[in-house]
Parts: structure tokens; C-alpha cells; sequence
């Protein structure tokens, strides 16, 4: 059955309060998660004050600030800080997005700052991805070929090229897939919306040959047919992808093969 | 715990190789509906308040009663194919596979009864 409450050890609990700047007077309270797997102790919200006058514009540069002179035990994944990378995903304000470039201005009140949702914890705002790269994985992100390879590149037309477009800018961060209640009560079985954009990525490239084989691999009433269209995933993206517009392709697919 | 490997966790048990047919028949008992309701409103509509006569002799007429009929028919395995999803998201266990059956049951149930009502007043 669906757990719609979190279980004992999960349940959050008020953390420390960390004193606020001195002489500051542009400060902003920053809350986050934290967790620790070493300590036995439930996650709590630490609540942190941060000196806006002397702090980088978005999320990112607020957590690596308090990292680097409040709290250097604060866990977090972070690389290109331009949203290319992806590593950076977490819910902010409420919303799943990249705390990259996500700004601090478009945060009204305090910053309330939470791991990906639904997904289990590493450490602090480090969500545990394995089985999401490995459900990535299993759609076969590569160009499946039977044909010999030519003597130079792929040929591809740029119509067709175009049809790539919005698909393969996807970076991975997972922000779709943990905002998606479908792959909350299923993701064992459903692939979410990130794996399957990059099935429709695959799907409706013209140089690719597997393509049937990648339908029949979908066609499954959890693996694809979780997806209820609630579109929590075209709102979240943080790339402005729509993977909801992708799956609703690949079900049209399906239907086309067999109508 | 099991010692899986990841990409072993992912695969599960593999393609069921169904769902489309679930998804269309789901699609098409959406455009039937979409038509039935109204029509259905529409006729059922004419005679409500009416006395105990009125809407029998309405009834035994071929439209209003096959509108109904195929509402009720249409509207029951929608509500089938409709329930199951919902179900399959929500619970899981064994009570998932009782809880299908059960609701496979009432539907089946609840269209044989209408469409029962409905040929007694018709016929």
C-alpha cells in the first residue's frame, strides 16, 4: 500500500540554529534538511543566516557559503554550477530544480532547501540515484545499428535532427522523475519520465534501428503506462524539457502499431 | 536483500509485452462516453418528474433504452479498465490481485443489473 506518512526514523525534527552574521543587515534564513548516516538520529531542519551583501546570486553560491563559513559538514553534490552538469538537483522553495541556476531572488521568505523527494538519502541533500541510472540505463541510451557501418558518419537530415530537439538537453538530474507521484508509488517498476525522454530520444531517431525492439521493451502496463499525465515533470524541468509531451509520443506509437 | 545487481533491479522481470490494448480500449470508451453522456442526460432528462407511466412508455421506445443500455455497458467497463489503474498505483501486495478481482466483479455486476432494469422496463 501507498505510505503516505513517512516512516518513524524519517520523520524530521526541528536542528540547530546556527547564529546569524555579525553586522549584517541584508540577512536571509536559510533552512535545510540534514541527515547523517552515522549518528542514528532522525533528519532534522537546520536553519542557517546568511549575509546576502556578501553571497553569490543563486541557491548554489548560498549553500557553498554557508559550507565555507558556517558549517563545513553541510553534504551536497555540486560540479559545473551552470546547469549543464546536473548534479545539483534538489527541492528548493518547494520545487525540484538545480540549485545552480535557480536564484535566490525568485525565493519569496525564507529558503527552504530539501533532497529530491521520495528518493532515499545518502547524506543531507545527496539523494541515493542508483536504481534512477540504472533504469536509464536499461532503455539502451545509445544508436542501436544492424546495418554495416558506413565508411564516414551517420547520415541524418536536418529535419530529423530538429526532432531531437527538446529531448537531448535532458542532463540527468532526476528533477522529473522524483516530482512524478507516479514514480513515488511505482519507481521500482516505472521507468519515470526522465528514462523514457531518453527512450523517445532514442525512439524517434532516424538513424537508430531498434526501434521496435525499444517499443516492445516499453510496452508494459508500469514500465510506460504509470504515466497518468499529471505533468508535475514539464513544470519541475529546470531545463524547460517536457518529458510528459515525450511519453504521450511514445504511447501514440504504441497505439500506431497496433490501430 | 537480495544481492542484485542495479541494472538486474531495473530490468525486473522484463516487458510484459501488454498495456497498449488496456490504453486504447481505455481511449476509446473515453469517445464513446464523451458522446453517451449527453445523449444519455439528454433523454433521461426529458422524462425526469415524470409519473411511473410516462417514463415506461418513454423506455419502451428503441432509442432512450439502447442510449441507456449503452451507457450503462460503456460507462461499467470504462469504470473497469479505469479502477484497475487506479488500484495498480496505489496498492501493492497481494491486495492488489484481490482488490482487481473484486472490482472486475462489481463492474460485471453492476452492468448485468442495470441492463436488467433496463429490458424489464423496455420489454
Amino acid at each position: 500500500m501507498v505510505e503516505l506518512t513517512l516512516p518513524k526514523n524519517s520523520r524530521i525534527t526541528t536542528g540547530k540554529t546556527w547564529p546569524k552574521p555579525e553586522g549584517a543587515t541584508n540577512v536571509r534564513k536559510v533552512s535545510i534538511y540534514r541527515w547523517n548516516p552515522d549518528d542514528g538520529k532522525n533528519p532534522q531542519v537546520d536553519t542557517y543566516f546568511i549575509d546576502m551583501d556578501t553571497c553569490g546570486p543563486m541557491v548554489l553560491d548560498a549553500l557553498i557559503k554557508i559550507k565555507n563559513e558556517i558549517d563545513p559538514t553541510l553534504t551536497f553534490r555540486r560540479s559545473c554550477r551552470e546547469g549543464i552538469c546536473g548534479s545539483c538537483a534538489m527541492n528548493i522553495d518547494g520545487i525540484n530544480t538545480l540549485a545552480c541556476i535557480y536564484g535566490l531572488d525568485e525565493i519569496k521568505g525564507d529558503i527552504k532547501i530539501y533532497p529530491l523527494p521520495h528518493m532515499p538519502v545518502v547524506k543531507d541533500l545527496i539523494p541515493d540515484l542508483t536504481h534512477f541510472y540504472a533504469q536509464h540505463a536499461s532503455i539502451m541510451p545509445w544508436l542501436e545499428t544492424k546495418t554495416n557501418r558506413p565508411a564516414k558518419e551517420w547520415k541524418q537530415s536536418i529535419e530529423d535532427r530538429k526532432k531531437l530537439d527538446g529531448l537531448y538537453e535532458c542532463v540527468m538530474c532526476a528533477s522529473c522523475s522524483t516530482s512524478c507521484p507516479s514514480y513515488w508509488w511505482n519507481g521500482d517498476r516505472y521507468l519515470g519520465p526522465a528514462a523514457l525522454l531518453h527512450a523517445y530520444r532514442w525512439i524517434i531517431d532516424s538513424r537508430d534501428e531498434a526501434t521496435g525492439e525499444r517499443l516492445d521493451d516499453l510496452e508494459d502496463p508500469f514500465k510506460l503506462y504509470r504515466c497518468h499525465t499529471i505533468m508535475n515533470c514539464a513544470k519541475t524541468c529546470p531545463k524547460g524539457l517536457n518529458p510528459a509531451k515525450a511519453i504521450a509520443e511514445i504511447k501514440k506509437m504504441m497505439v500506431e502499431r497496433v490501430v | 536483500m537480495a544481492y542484485l545487481t542495479d541494472r538486474k533491479r531495473a530490468t525486473g522481470m522484463g516487458s510484459a509485452k501488454t498495456g497498449t490494448a488496456h490504453h486504447w480500449s481505455m481511449t476509446v470508451s473515453s469517445v464513446g462516453l464523451l458522446v453517451l453522456v449527453p445523449l444519455f442526460i439528454f433523454t433521461f432528462g426529458r422524462v425526469l418528474g415524470s409519473s411511473y407511466e410516462e417514463v415506461l412508455a418513454y423506455y419502451s421506445r428503441p432509442f432512450p433504452a439502447i442510449v441507456a443500455a449503452l451507457t450503462l455497458v460503456v460507462g461499467m467497463m470504462h469504470f473497469k479498465n479505469g479502477v484497475r489503474v487506479l488500484i495498480e498505483d496505489y496498492v501493492h501486495g497481494a491486495a492488489r490481485e484481490v482488490l482487481i478481482i473484486a472490482m472486475i466483479c462489481l463492474s460485471y455486476a453492476a452492468a448485468a443489473t442495470g441492463l436488467f432494469a433496463i429490458a424489464k422496463i423496455a420489454l
